[in-house]
């Protein structure tokens, strides 16, 4: 039996159309994939935005002797429920700092409470009606209004939403890097040296590179578990300090440093090794001297990826006790101390309807803090690229 | 003496003498190499060497001393071993000074050192991984001194509640005893895994398909990138994401259909988890699918194949071990997340084939049982270890498994990058 001309035309209409429609199909999964990224970072952006601002209001402020004994008493009934209780407890402390301020009534814009916020913002709010009707009259004489919020970014955390901050946790995460740092980029970069310009091809040698390549796959809360048992339990590392988070972190980080720098070591071509020995150079000086410094931008890239990634995580970080409640910024290794993503961790988990916005604003300092160390890394690759 | 002074003075101390090491050794080549004698090395090379010779002594006994001290308990008073290491430091400075002679070869005894120092370096992540092993299959092997091994594996009800009573000695005040039958854990674990797998592989693959096959260069180099931002965010925000937007959602739309979702269900964190793998698998399987030989395409669309028969029926099946691999990758991934599940999921053990109930998973439990207030040794506590040990057998054997396959594609095709 034969086809006809029109049969087989037919055919290859059809079979056109198909793969065309393979090719419609996986460009809608792609852009699938960057809807996502989209859609995240809107939502991100909506429910976060309000962080960085917070309600202000004008009160009278009375520094009576009575204020420095209980501080509600320094703004008169009506502002009491507007204004933030953590503020009003300041007074008192200021009061000793500066004698001059007994006996004074001043006009002050102070910080209000965290659902007047609230409701300024449109949100739902928990204030009584009498209490809405006062901040309808202070917006109107214009003593309410949302000014930005330079205590979010000052201040530690809190269990009032209108006083915490992220301060803490920066300074955590700076610490917990420094360690991850101190610790990783040496040991990783020496095992890559060694890896790739020194090691003899043997058994141990492939168990090693075998190990590592396992290492980079292992779950990061079984980091946890290790540093817990190990630097905890066993050489008494104390609990919830940047010391014990950052070497956690550093024995993650560490696969992914001796990878990219195995890499860089990789692309420097054998000739530049031929002409240092030519001369007279040592394994180690031609190491030092040559290949070393041809690979340091590959190897600065990886390292920075790598800190990105140990920046993020939170799992191993939680098992070591790094969600610890920390009001004051931490300054040293062994105090307790949290991170940036923990903070974000324990905010999520109030169940207070304002620590939402402070969530997804800290959230958009972390991701901000991520994207541009990523840049970077992207940028240094960019600038140093080098065929040979 | 705390810590941080002894870390101090011994620190301090050692600086000092390898300055004074340095000094001094330069100083003899010198004077050597001044009187007209040729000699084997640079001063400065000699230099170094009597620095390590004081120095490298000096650390090996203060370690050694340290590691005597923890593993085996022994009691040496910190300030003996502390003027112990630094005695030891002076004696190497006193050697490596004698050693500087115009015959002595210092670059091959410093290079000797370094190379030693750099296999040493290289053996800290064979150590890391028995660290692990240790210290998980240690604190497992006391849960299953308390549990039956088989009990934990088959049972299907997790009870953790009444242990710490136990661990106090006062067990009859409880009730009920604790139970740890770990099956609805993994029952729950594999739902969530499955649920992410589901949404990462086919949106992954075929996002994989269309930058390797179908995307103008363009496209390419902007899709790449953006992807790698996907795999960037901390999972730690998705979970709250996945908490926050896409929990509710969920719930209103099975509420549409007239469904009863839980806000804890094992939907929102599967999905969330399988978006944020996709990256994963679409940038190792692309890697994959750019490497299978261009040859074997021109030969399929010689013989008349459309593209996409060509994709379908040559392409793919020549990179199914790339892929596979990747998938097992993503699964072990999904397996081990943590941060997800912790905020999404829910906490109550639930066996249950319905993905709008709420389930926990192993790694929930092991962060519930890890922040709790129980003393270390109760069995709760413990249980996580045991989880954390069944968890990097899983993953482990995930691992090799993809390993051996991508090794298989490798050797196929001759194929050096991957």
């Amino acid at each position: 039996m034969s086809q006809s001309f029109d049969d087989i035309s037919a055919q290859l209409k059809r079979r056109h159309r198909k793969s065309a429609r393979l090719k419609w199909i996986s460009m809608g999964a792609l852009g699938l994939a960057g809807l996502f990224l989209v859609l995240f970072f809107a939502d991100m952006l909506v429910k976060g935005m309000p962080a960085f601002q917070q309600a202000q209001i004008q009160v009278q402020v009375d520094y009576s002797e009575q204020a420095s004994q209980i501080p509600l008493a320094a703004v008169n009934e009506e502002a009491r429920p507007l204004v933030s209780r953590g503020y009003l407890r300041l007074i008192p402390g200021r009061m000793e700092d500066d004698p001059d301020l007994l006996g004074t009534t001043r006009m002050e814009w102070v910080l209000a409470d965290g659902q007047v916020d609230q409701y300024l913002k449109g949100h739902h709010s928990k204030l009584k009606a009498g209490d809405r009707a006062v901040v309808d009259r202070l917006v109107e004489e214009g003593r309410a209004e949302l000014r930005f919020n330079t205590t979010f970014f000052t201040s530690g955390d809190s269990k009032m939403p209108e006083l915490t901050g992220i301060a803490s946790a920066a300074m955590g995460t700076l610490l917990t890097l420094l360690v991850t740092l101190a610790v990783s980029f040496p040991i990783g970069v020496m095992t890559a040296v060694y890896l790739e310009e020194f090691a003899p091809d043997n058994r141990i040698t492939q168990a090693i590179e075998i190990n590592i390549n396992n290492l980079a796959a292992i779950p990061s809360i079984l980091f946890g578990l290790l540093g817990l048992a190990i630097f905890i339990n066993f050489f008494g590392v104390p609990r919830s300090s940047p010391l014990v988070g950052g070497l956690t972190l550093a024995l993650m980080t560490l696969p992914v440093i001796i990878i990219a720098t195995r890499t860089a070591l990789r692309s420097v071509p054998e000739s530049i090794r031929h002409a240092a020995f030519g001369v007279g150079c040592s394994r180690w000086q031609v190491v030092r001297d040559h290949v070393l410094p041809l690979a340091l931008p590959g190897i600065m890239t990886g390292s920075i990826i790598g800190l990105a990634q140990a920046m993020g995580e939170t799992a191993p970080l939680i098992i070591v006790g790094m969600v610890a409640f920390i009001p004051d910024v931490t300054t040293s290794f062994t105090e307790a101390a949290t991170v940036l993503p923990a903070q974000i961790f324990t905010w999520a988990g109030e169940p207070d309807r304002a620590f939402i916005e402070k969530t997804s604003g800290g959230i958009l300092v972390l991701l901000a803090v991520l994207i541009s160390l990523n840049a970077t890394a992207v940028v240094l690759r960019k600038k140093f690229e080098r065929r040979w | 003496m705390q810590t941080n002074q002894i870390i101090a003075i011994f620190g301090g101390a050692l600086l000092l003498l390898g300055l004074i090491a340095f000094f001094l050794g330069r100083a003899k080549a010198t004077r050597v190499r001044a009187g007209g004698t040729a000699m084997y090395a640079q001063p400065d090379q000699y230099a170094w060497f009597t620095v390590l010779a004081t120095a490298g002594p000096a650390l090996v006994v203060s370690a050694v001393g340290g590691f005597l001290m923890l593993l085996l308990g022994a009691e040496i008073p910190t300030p003996y071993l502390l003027a112990g290491s630094l005695v030891v430091a002076c004696l190497g400075l006193a050697i490596g000074m004698l050693m500087v002679r115009p015959d002595f070869h210092a670059r091959q005894a410093i290079e000797r050192v370094i190379r030693f120092l750099l296999a040493g370096a290289a053996l800290i992540s064979i150590f890391t991984t028995l660290g692990i092993l240790v210290s998980i299959i240690g604190e497992a092997l006391r849960f299953f001194q308390m549990q039956n091994f088989w009990d934990f594996i088959t049972g299907t009800t997790w009870n953790p509640g009444a242990s710490f009573l136990e661990a106090a000695g006062r067990a009859d005040e409880g009730g009920s005893a604790a139970q740890f039958g770990s099956v609805p854990l993994f029952a729950g674990t594999f739902m969530i895994t499955a649920v992410a797998m589901l949404v990462a592989i086919p949106i992954g693959l075929l996002a994989a398909i269309y930058m390797a096959e179908f995307a103008p260069q363009r496209v390419r180099t902007l899709a790449k990138p953006v992807l790698e931002v996907l795999a960037g965010i901390p999972t730690v925000v998705y979970g709250f994401f996945a908490a926050i937007t896409v929990a509710p959602i969920i719930v209103s739309v099975a509420g549409f259909f007239g469904l009863d979702a839980s806000f804890n269900n094992a939907l929102a964190p599967g999905i969330v988890m399988g978006i944020m793998i996709i990256p994963f698998i679409s940038s190792l399987s692309d890697d994959v699918i750019t490497s299978v030989p261009d040859s074997m395409r021109q030969g399929s669309l010689a013989l008349g194949m459309t593209k996409g028969e060509t994709i379908r029926d040559v392409v793919i099946p020549a990179a199914l071990p790339g892929i596979i691999s990747a998938s097992l990758l993503a699964v072990s991934r999904a397996l081990g997340e943590t941060m997800i599940v912790v905020m999404a999921a829910g906490m109550r053990p639930n066996l249950t084939a319905n993905p709008l109930e709420d389930m926990t998973t192993v790694t929930v439990r092991i962060v519930a049982a890890l922040t709790g207030d129980q003393e270390f040794a109760s069995a709760e506590t413990l249980s996580a270890f045991a989880l954390g040990l069944v968890l990097f057998v899983v993953t482990l054997s995930l691992n090799l498994v993809s390993v051996i396959m991508i090794r298989r594609f490798r050797e196929k095709y001759r194929v050096n990058n991957l």
